[in-house]
This record gives C-alpha cells, sequence and structure tokens, in this order.
C-alpha cells in the first residue's frame, strides 16, 4: 500500500465513524430549553475586561473590585439562595480578542448575562452576537450612546453617563463661572470626543468653542495641539481626555508656560489616577474641575464610600481603594438590585424586564434611567474640584438628556445604605 | 491510483475532498463554540498560508500582513453593508463580497510588493511595519467612510431556513471559513507545485543563479507579494463575517506580528506548518487561559497572574519551540516521521 | 512662524530621544547582524530597575546608574541564556525568539509591577526655556541632545579606534573568519548585546518621562518610531540614527501640528517609502543595497 492510499483508508474509516455519531443528533430543529447559567445554587455572570497591554492601567482593577462585592453577598446567603460567580476574562482591549472571550462565556461556559463590558470599540463588536443569541448585556462600561438602542439591541443597557451629557453639564458650568472667558476643546478623537464636544457645543452654542483640538492614542506627543490652543489664547480648557492623556497635557501646557481652567470629563478626572501618574507633577491639578456620579472614595464620611470600603477592605485589599473600586462595586450592587429585582424564578427576560421596570436607588447621585424605551444608564453628573490633596463634589446634582433639553437640577437625596449592604429588590 | 499519482492538479482535488468532507462531519460533532473556533482557524489559515508563500518560499519578510487583513475585511464590510441598504441580500452576495475582498487587498499588495521589490532584510521589515501601524490608523483620518476606532458593523445573512430554524450559526459560521481556507490550501498547493513555484524558491535560494536562468526578479516578487495578499484579503474578509464587525484595533501591528510568529512556529515552507501555525494561534491563548485556571492560588497572587501568566506561557513556548525545533512543529513531525521509518521498514 | 518654530523646537526634542533609542538599534545590528524586537521591553525592565532604586533611595542619579548596570546585565543574560541557542543560519528564528522575550518581559513586569502608569521624574526641569514668547528647548532637553551626543561620539570611537570594537564588527560581518583569526566571536556577541541593552536603558530613561509614564508597554510606540528613524538613517550608521530620529520627530511633530495627529502613521510610512526608493539601504548607507 502507498502512502497516499493509506491515508486514504484512515480517512474513510474515521468519516464512516463521525457519519455514524451524526447521525444520532439532530440539534437544528430543536429549540434550547432551561435557563443558560443559572443552577438551584449558582448564577454564572461574565465580562471582558483589559487586564494586560496599555489599556489595562486603571479598568483591570474594575473587575476584581465587582467580584469582592459579590464574594461579600455570597457570604451572606447570596441572592434568592444562589452565588454569583463572576468569571471575567482579558481582552487587551483588542476587539478581536473580544469576539473569542464573550463567545467562550456564552457558548462554552453559558454564562446567564454578560456584566459591565469594557470599552466602546470592543464591545461594539459583540452586540449583534449578543443580541442573537439573547443574552443580557448589562450595564456597559463606557459613555457611548450606542447601547441605548432598545429597538436593535433589546438586552444591551449602558451605565455611564453618556458624553453628551457629560459635555451639556461642564458646559452649563462654563456658562454659568467664566462667562466671556474663551472656551476651547481638547478631545480624543472618536465617539468619545465627538459626543462631548457635541455636549459642549448644544449649551454654549455652535461658534463658542474658540479653538478645537484632537489626538489618537498612538501618538504621544501633544505638544503641537496643547501649542495650537495656548496660540488662540484659550482660557478655558475641555478635555475629553483618558486619565493618561489627561496628565499628558497639563505636563505639556506647564513646560509651555500655559495655565488655562482645566474642565475634564468623567473618565480622565479622578483624582487618585491622575496624582498617580503625575507624581510630584500632582500640583498641577489644583483647581481642576471634573464630574462625577459615584461617591469620592476619599470621602470617608459619605456612607455609602464607608459601606464599600468596609467590603473592600475584607475581600479585596491587596489592591487600591480608588474611583475604579468605587464603579466596580457599584456596578455589582445594581447588578445584585437587578437579580432581587428579578425574582426567584430567573430567567433572562424576567431580568431584562426588572431592568427595564427601573426605579433603582443607590450610592449614585444622578438617575438612572432605564425604562421600556431608555437603555442608557445615569442620566446626570455633579461637579467635582480638587484642592489641596483632595477632590469634592460641590454645587447641585445636574440632569438632563443626550438630546437638546435644558440642564436641570436634581432634587432627590441619595438613600441611606442598607443595614447588611445588600439591596432588597 | 495511477492517474492521481500522475497528476498533481487532481491529486490535489481529491485531497480537499477528502478533507471537505472530514471537516463538514466534524462541524456536525462539534459544540457552537468549538466551530466558532474551527471557523477562526480557517479564517486564519487563509492569512497563514499565503504568509508561508512569501516568507517560507519566496523569502521576503512582511511584518504587515495584519495590515492585509484589514483591508480585506473593511472591502468586505463595505461591500456587505451598500449591498444590503441596497435592497441586495441574500447569502448569495457573500462569494461577491469576498472577491472584491479579494480583489482591492491583492491591488494593495501589488503597490507594497512593488516597492518591497527593491528592499532587503531590516529595510523591506520597515516598510511592512510602517504598513502594519498607517493603514489602521487611516480608519480614523476617513472616518466618515470607516467611523474611526469604533468601526462598522457588517451584514451578514442568518443561515438559510432550509437548514432548520434553529440551526446552530457558528456551524453556518465554520462551512464559509472553511469553503474559504480550502479553496485557499488548493489554489496554493497547485501553485507551490508549478513553474511559478519553482521560481519563488529559485528567487529566494539565489537571486544572482536565478535571474542567470531567466527569472524576472522584480516581477516573481511582487507576484509573490500579491499572491500572499489575495490570501490575507480572503481571511481578512471571513474574519469580518465571523465577527460581524470589523474595527482598526482588531488588525493592530500584533496581529502582524502573531501570524508572523504563527507561520514560523508552525514550520516555515510547507504549507502544513501554515496549518500548525493557524491551529496554534486559536488553541495556544485558550489553552494558556484554562492552565490559570487549575491552579487556585490566594487571590492576590491570582489577581496578578491574571491575563499576565498566559502571556508569560505563550512567550516561553515561542522561545523553547524555537531553540528545541528550529524547523517548527512541522519540521519536528518531519523529523519524527524519519525516526519511525527508519525504525520500521516498510516493503 | 511663531507656531513653525514651536513645532520645530518641539520635534527635535521629540525626536532626540528617538534618536538615542535608535542609536541601540544601530549598535545591535553592527554586532549581531540582527533587528532585535525585543529591545525596547528590555529597556523597560532596566527603567523600572530605575524605578526600584530610585523609590529607595530617593537619587535620581542612583537610578540611573542601575537602570544602565541594569541594561548591560540584561543584554548580558538574554545572550547568554537565550539568544546563543537559536538557530543563527535562519534571521527569522531570531526576530521570532525575540519577539517571544518582549511577551515574557512583559508579562513578569505586569505581574511584579502592575499594569499600572508609574510616576518618572526627570533630573533636570522640563519647563521650556523662551525666546519672545515662543518656547523653545527645556534643560531637560538639552540634557538628552548632550547624552545623544556623547553616545554617537562614544561609539565612533569604539567602532573605529579600538581593537575591540574592530574586533565586534569583524564577528558581525565574517564569524568564521574571525574565529580563525583568533577572535572570541562569542565574547564579541556578548558584549554587543550587553552595550546595546546599555545604550537602550538610556534612551528609555530619556523618553519615559516624556511619554504616559513607566508600564510594561511603554516603549512599544517608541520601539516603531526609532526603528523608523534607523531605518531612514541607515542601519549600519550612528549619524544615521541621529539624522532618521530627527527627522521622524520633525515629521510627526509638523504633521500633527499642521494636519492631525491620526495623519502622522501614514506621513512616516511616505518618508519611509521617499527615502527607501531613492537609496534603498537608507540615507547613510555606505554601500547600495541592492540593484535591480
Amino acid at each position: 500500500m502507498n502512502a497516499l492510499t493509506r491515508r486514504g483508508v484512515a480517512l474513510a474509516a474515521a468519516a464512516a465513524l463521525l457519519t455514524a455519531v451524526a447521525a444520532c443528533s439532530d440539534d437544528a430543529n430543536t429549540p434550547p430549553a432551561e435557563v443558560p447559567g443559572v443552577s438551584a445554587t449558582e448564577i454564572l455572570v461574565g465580562s471582558h475586561m483589559p487586564l494586560t497591554g496599555p489599556a489595562a492601567a486603571g479598568y483591570s482593577e474594575i473587575a476584581p473590585a465587582s467580584k469582592a462585592y459579590f464574594d461579600y453577598v455570597n457570604a451572606n446567603g447570596g441572592v434568592h439562595g444562589r452565588k454569583i460567580n463572576y468569571k471575567f476574562l482579558d481582552d487587551g482591549y483588542n476587539p478581536a480578542n473580544t469576539q473569542t472571550v464573550v463567545r467562550k462565556l456564552v457558548l462554552e461556559d453559558k454564562v446567564f448575562a454578560i456584566l459591565n463590558g469594557l470599552g466602546t470599540p470592543t464591545h461594539t463588536g459583540v452586540l449583534d452576537f449578543l443580541k442573537t443569541n439573547r443574552v443580557p448585556d448589562l450595564f456597559v462600561a463606557s459613555g457611548s450612546r450606542s447601547w441605548d438602542q432598545p429597538s436593535k439591541y433589546p438586552t444591551t443597557f449602558g451605565f455611564n453617563t453618556d458624553y453628551t451629557v457629560e459635555g451639556k453639564i461642564l458646559a452649563t458650568h462654563i456658562k454659568a463661572t467664566y462667562a466671556g472667558k474663551k472656551v476651547c476643546f481638547f478631545g480624543q478623537d472618536d465617539d468619545f470626543g465627538r459626543d462631548s464636544l457635541v455636549g459642549v457645543e448644544q449649551v454654549l452654542g455652535a461658534g463658542a468653542v474658540v479653538a478645537k483640538e484632537k489626538y489618537v492614542t498612538s501618538n504621544t506627543n501633544v505638544a503641537p495641539q496643547i501649542g495650537a490652543l495656548k496660540a488662540a489664547g484659550c482660557e478655558v480648557v475641555v478635555l475629553a481626555t483618558v486619565p493618561g492623556f489627561t496628565a499628558l497635557s497639563m505636563g505639556t501646557a506647564a513646560r509651555i508656560g500655559f495655565k488655562p481652567q482645566w474642565v475634564v470629563s468623567n473618565v480622565g478626572s479622578d483624582y487618585q489616577t491622575l496624582a498617580k501618574t503625575l507624581g510630584a507633577g500632582k500640583v498641577l491639578l489644583e483647581g481642576m474641575i471634573g464630574v462625577s456620579n459615584l461617591p469620592s472614595p476619599v470621602d470617608a464620611a459619605d456612607p455609602w464610600t464607608a459601606m464599600f470600603k468596609k467590603i473592600h477592605d475584607q475581600y479585596n485589599s491587596a489592591a487600591p481603594f480608588n474611583g475604579n473600586a468605587v464603579y466596580g462595586m457599584s456596578v455589582a450592587y445594581l447588578f445584585v438590585q437587578s437579580l432581587q429585582a428579578a425574582g426567584k424564578d430567573l430567567t433572562r427576560e424576567g431580568l431584562i424586564a426588572a431592568v427595564e421596570k427601573g426605579g433603582f436607588k443607590g450610592p449614585w447621585y444622578a438617575p438612572l434611567r432605564f425604562s421600556k424605551d431608555d437603555h442608557s444608564g445615569f442620566g446626570g453628573h455633579r461637579l467635582t474640584k480638587v484642592s489641596g490633596d483632595s477632590q469634592e463634589f460641590f454645587g447641585p446634582v445636574y440632569e438632563t438628556d443626550s438630546e437638546s433639553g435644558p440642564v436641570n437640577e436634581y432634587g432627590e437625596q441619595r438613600p441611606t445604605p442598607p443595614a447588611n449592604s445588600i439591596p432588597s429588590a | 491510483m495511477s492517474i492521481l499519482r500522475n497528476s498533481t492538479l487532481l491529486r490535489h482535488l481529491a485531497l480537499t475532498l477528502l478533507a471537505g468532507v472530514v471537516l463538514y462531519l466534524l462541524t456536525l460533532q462539534l459544540e457552537p463554540f468549538r466551530n466558532f473556533q474551527l471557523a477562526t482557524v480557517a479564517a486564519y489559515l487563509c492569512a497563514t498560508a499565503g504568509l508561508t508563500v512569501l516568507v517560507g518560499l519566496n523569502g521576503q519578510l512582511s511584518l504587515g500582513h495584519g495590515a492585509l487583513m484589514a483591508v480585506g475585511a473593511y472591502t468586505v464590510a463595505l461591500s456587505q453593508n451598500r449591498l444590503s441598504d441596497a435592497g441586495v441580500t441574500g447569502n448569495q452576495v457573500l462569494p461577491l463580497s469576498l472577491a472584491l475582498g479579494v480583489l482591492v487587498t491583492m491591488a494593495a499588495g501589488a503597490v507594497i510588493g512593488l516597492a518591497a521589490a527593491r528592499l532587503r532584510g531590516p529595510y523591506l521589515a520597515g516598510v511592512t511595519l510602517a504598513v502594519a501601524i498607517a493603514v489602521p490608523a487611516a480608519t480614523v483620518t476617513f472616518d466618515e467612510v470607516f467611523n474611526s476606532e469604533q468601526g462598522l458593523p457588517v451584514y451578514v445573512e442568518p443561515p438559510p431556513l432550509s437548514l432548520g430554524l434553529y440551526f446552530p450559526n457558528e456551524r453556518w459560521q465554520a462551512w464559509i471559513a472553511l469553503a474559504g481556507a480550502l479553496l485557499t490550501m488548493l489554489l496554493l498547493a497547485n501553485l507551490v507545485r508549478s513553474r511559478i513555484g519553482r521560481n519563488l524558491r529559485a528567487v529566494r535560494d539565489d537571486e544572482v543563479a536565478a535571474r542567470l536562468a531567466g527569472i524576472h526578479l522584480a516581477r516573481t516578487q511582487v507576484l509573490a507579494f500579491v499572491v500572499s495578499a489575495a490570501c490575507a484579503g480572503l481571511g481578512g474578509g471571513l474574519m469580518a463575517l465571523l465577527a460581524q464587525s470589523v474595527s482598526p484595533g482588531a488588525f493592530s501591528l500584533t496581529l502582524s506580528l502573531f501570524l508572523l510568529m504563527a507561520v514560523v512556529i508552525g514550520g516555515l515552507g510547507s504549507l502544513s506548518g501554515a496549518v500548525w501555525g493557524a491551529l496554534l494561534l486559536v488553541a495556544l491563548p485558550d489553552l494558556t487561559h484554562d492552565t490559570t485556571d487549575w491552579v487556585t492560588l490566594s487571590p492576590e497572587v491570582a489577581q496578578r497572574l491574571e491575563g499576565n501568566l498566559p502571556l508569560a506561557v505563550f512567550g516561553l513556548t515561542l522561545i523553547v519551540v524555537m531553540i528545541a525545533a528550529p524547523g517548527g512543529v512541522q519540521g519536528l513531525l518531519r523529523r519524527l516521521g524519519a525516526l519511525v521509518r527508519r525504525r520500521v521498514p516498510t516493503r | 512662524m511663531d507656531r513653525f518654530v514651536f513645532l520645530t523646537f518641539d520635534g527635535l526634542s521629540k525626536g532626540a530621544v528617538l534618536a538615542a533609542f535608535a542609536l541601540a538599534l544601530v549598535l545591535i545590528w553592527r554586532a549581531a547582524r540582527i533587528v532585535n524586537f525585543a529591545q525596547g521591553a528590555m529597556a523597560v525592565a532596566a527603567a523600572y530597575a530605575a524605578y526600584s532604586v530610585t523609590s529607595a533611595t530617593g537619587s535620581y542619579w542612583l537610578g540611573f546608574g542601575a537602570a544602565l548596570a541594569g541594561g548591560l546585565l540584561i543584554g548580558l543574560v538574554v545572550e547568554r541564556a537565550v539568544m546563543r541557542f537559536v538557530d543563527h543560519t535562519s534571521p527569522l528564528a531570531e526576530v521570532i525568539v525575540a519577539l517571544g522575550l518582549v511577551l515574557v518581559f512583559q508579562a513578569l513586569l505586569g505581574i511584579f509591577y502592575g499594569n499600572e502608569y508609574l510616576p518618572t521624574g526627570t533630573p533636570f526641569s522640563r519647563t521650556a526655556l523662551t525666546a519672545g514668547g515662543v518656547p523653545l528647548l527645556s534643560r531637560y532637553d538639552l540634557f538628552v541632545f548632550g547624552a545623544v551626543l556623547l553616545v554617537v561620539v562614544a561609539l565612533a570611537l569604539l567602532f573605529t579606534r579600538t581593537p575591540v570594537g574592530l574586533r565586534m564588527r569583524a564577528s558581525a560581518f565574517a564569524p568564521e573568519v574571525s574565529r580563525l583569526l583568533g577572535v572570541n566571536v562569542g565574547g564579541m556577541l556578548t558584549l554587543g548585546w550587553a552595550l546595546a541593552s546599555a545604550v537602550g536603558a538610556l534612551a528609555a530613561m530619556l523618553v519615559i518621562p516624556t511619554e504616559l509614564g513607566l508600564h510594561p508597554h511603554a516603549m512599544d510606540l517608541v520601539f516603531v518610531s526609532a526603528f523608523t528613524a534607523a531605518v531612514v538613517g541607515g542601519l549600519d550608521s550612528p549619524v544615521g540614527a541621529v539624522v532618521g530620529g530627527l527627522s521622524v520627530g520633525l515629521i510627526l511633530s509638523y504633521v500633527s501640528g499642521y494636519l492631525g495627529s491620526d495623519v502622522t502613521p501614514m506621513a512616516v510610512l511616505v518618508l519611509l517609502l521617499a527615502v527607501l526608493l531613492v537609496r534603498p539601504g537608507g540615507l547613510f548607507s555606505s554601500t547600495v543595497a541592492r540593484q535591480v
């Protein structure tokens, strides 16, 4: 027998064997039964996060913080008797990896839901897949407006205040406080910068922004742009930047003797992150205006911060307690709340319905907007200011929509944390 | 049997058909996620096979094949979306989009190839590296067409209803990707055995001798680039269909470097090496991920290792394989095969 | 005009740090005939050593010394423990092993130091001195220029005026013949790796404070720009590396300033093609690399 025929016979034998087995299975016409990822004792939830690579800085702390909160809930009886098993996989902020890890979670691990998947370009790529498989896709970690498309993506829900709302609130503060000053804008060259600028111009008027500059994350020299802002005589600069580029912009401006008032988006204004990046240069942050919607990690007097800090120290003490930790735990808090609301007979449809019913109260200042035809996350922010070595809230909570609606003050107070730190329905 | 032995084309056709049947049966058995991985292997295989022809057979280095895949992927995305906007839908438009993707990438390959034919070693590496960076960046510059970092969704028809209401989408994807990969392998296998294939190798081995034998150097090298680009374009197009989306982040320099690692680890110079390379690209990250699951550690240590350990294991594997088996997996298998054959005399 | 002057000086100061790293690539190319893709990751490891020393002692210069020593050591270990065993008949094997090293280095740094950006200080002020209201160069930029000049001169002296330099070049060009002539080829290779790695570490110390901060991936983008710079200048020429570095720095600054920062990768590609199509071996190549 020559090599070719030998190989052929072997393959034919294998083929015959496979056909025999194939005849026994017919899964093409039967719908899948039972609820994936839910058993009597456990709920399996998945997520994709950058844990390695350049984008992992800061973000890699979010999922462990969420997990710490789930660990606490599990140790106290879980939700309706079920423990939450949170499985987050590294995608390195690479959309191609996100495709694979999300499919692994949904198809192989059979997770019940995807929670807090991080990043606009990464998560955008899996929207269609999650929709086709009817997987609840809750509280995406990005302020893009893409998550709010209930008719197109009925299972996807946002979390972060979107960038346009943020821009409108920052601009409202500018209009009230720095009237008559030259306002400029420096933003990331994607939907983050674009949506933010739309919000700013919505409030200030289209011609009011004197100079607009952009950057891409792959080019770390921002001196040409900052130089142009200086040359344009800018007095107030709105930054729609990630933390690294906030620090870089401020450092570059200081080098060339440019000292405007910085007004920074939520993503790029966490004081602890910036101070760590700037090191000795953190004095540049003095007076920086930012926005936030979650309790400040340094404000020990805040009852919610105290509650999270206690859980953090018990379950996640190796990690720093900062804005990312508070963010991760707030997401987890909201998820537990949603599960409580979905009831004991947990189904994917039930969970979606519970989130759409809305009305969740928690550590956040501005309200969540969830309803049947609104899947966007928070609708507002509160302003923050850096003074000395701390960042403090000031003024009212603002609330607005992503379109041309007015920016209103939101009067309702936050509730006090539940005694056992676990939300009821 | 004698016809098969004498005609390369028929032999390759028979083998392809056989492989097709076996893979078809395999897709019926696999779980959806495994089918998706199989489809991904098939899409990568198109690109790695093309890269093997360029690097292994023709001796030209490319650090920019990820960018060529991006060209194919974006062409397929734009074509699918425009056609569906124009009301032309259905699975029959898929081959049309893929063919367009291949054509456009061939054109891009020809341009790079023309420049490459004048360059050698690190200088060629430099140019292809710049291509790998510039192409994804172009999606930001021309964002009204390519929509910047966020990328484009790709309109893909669900599997035909005739297959059943609950037919797993991943199996359908695997069929499409495998069909593309088998076609690529069939065509490349014939090309390698043809006169063109011999010319490619002659240029790689000794440029002066090849020129003396009447081979046009530049033309041969450009041709190698075009063929290789066509395969990369098909691979990229298939990737776009599998992911139902395209974005620059998915076709970064990292992808280009990983493709090169894959073909070298698989074994340069033979198409079977490209198969091993494509398999490794999908299997290694998955395997190393699962390894971290076995080890139970304190949460502090686990958090530090999360994500990083798989990378370290992957890197170490690369180094060890390259040192222990410079011929890659295929070279290792050939050595093992030779060893076995010496032990067991055949009649 | 002010804008042009500002961009020119910005480009020069950016270009100087790229030139420093391009010099490391030229050195390893001269000593071992390979493009070391792990150069960036090795340099970052040395910079982390400097970070640890500076945090512990509070002295920038002790950290600086630690980076150079660490660079030497890393180069030595990488050559002795890894590169020596790689099949040298195929240039691709070395490229792939270097890429493997990048993954290992970055993963280990991520495990030990975490994935956060760490602040790094500079020994001199980075506040630009101004002339007529236009910011020009800072004291730190002058320090960088001085360091680059020093390395260029030292390399030129090493390769043209010392017997060791001659042996290094001989070993790289014709290892077999050199061995027959009694040159310790293995030793020369180790020395080349150690020196190149130390220059890389120096470059990392100069570059990182001007970027986002210390991070396992801090040198990824710098590597790409510096490699481009080295190729533009001609991999064999230290002067070429400096000219290449400065031209890439200037192009990046002008294009960012006048066209937008997203256009820079395309501008770099155009620059490379323009130079290499006229001179396939880079600006300062001594021989024509290849005729068609």
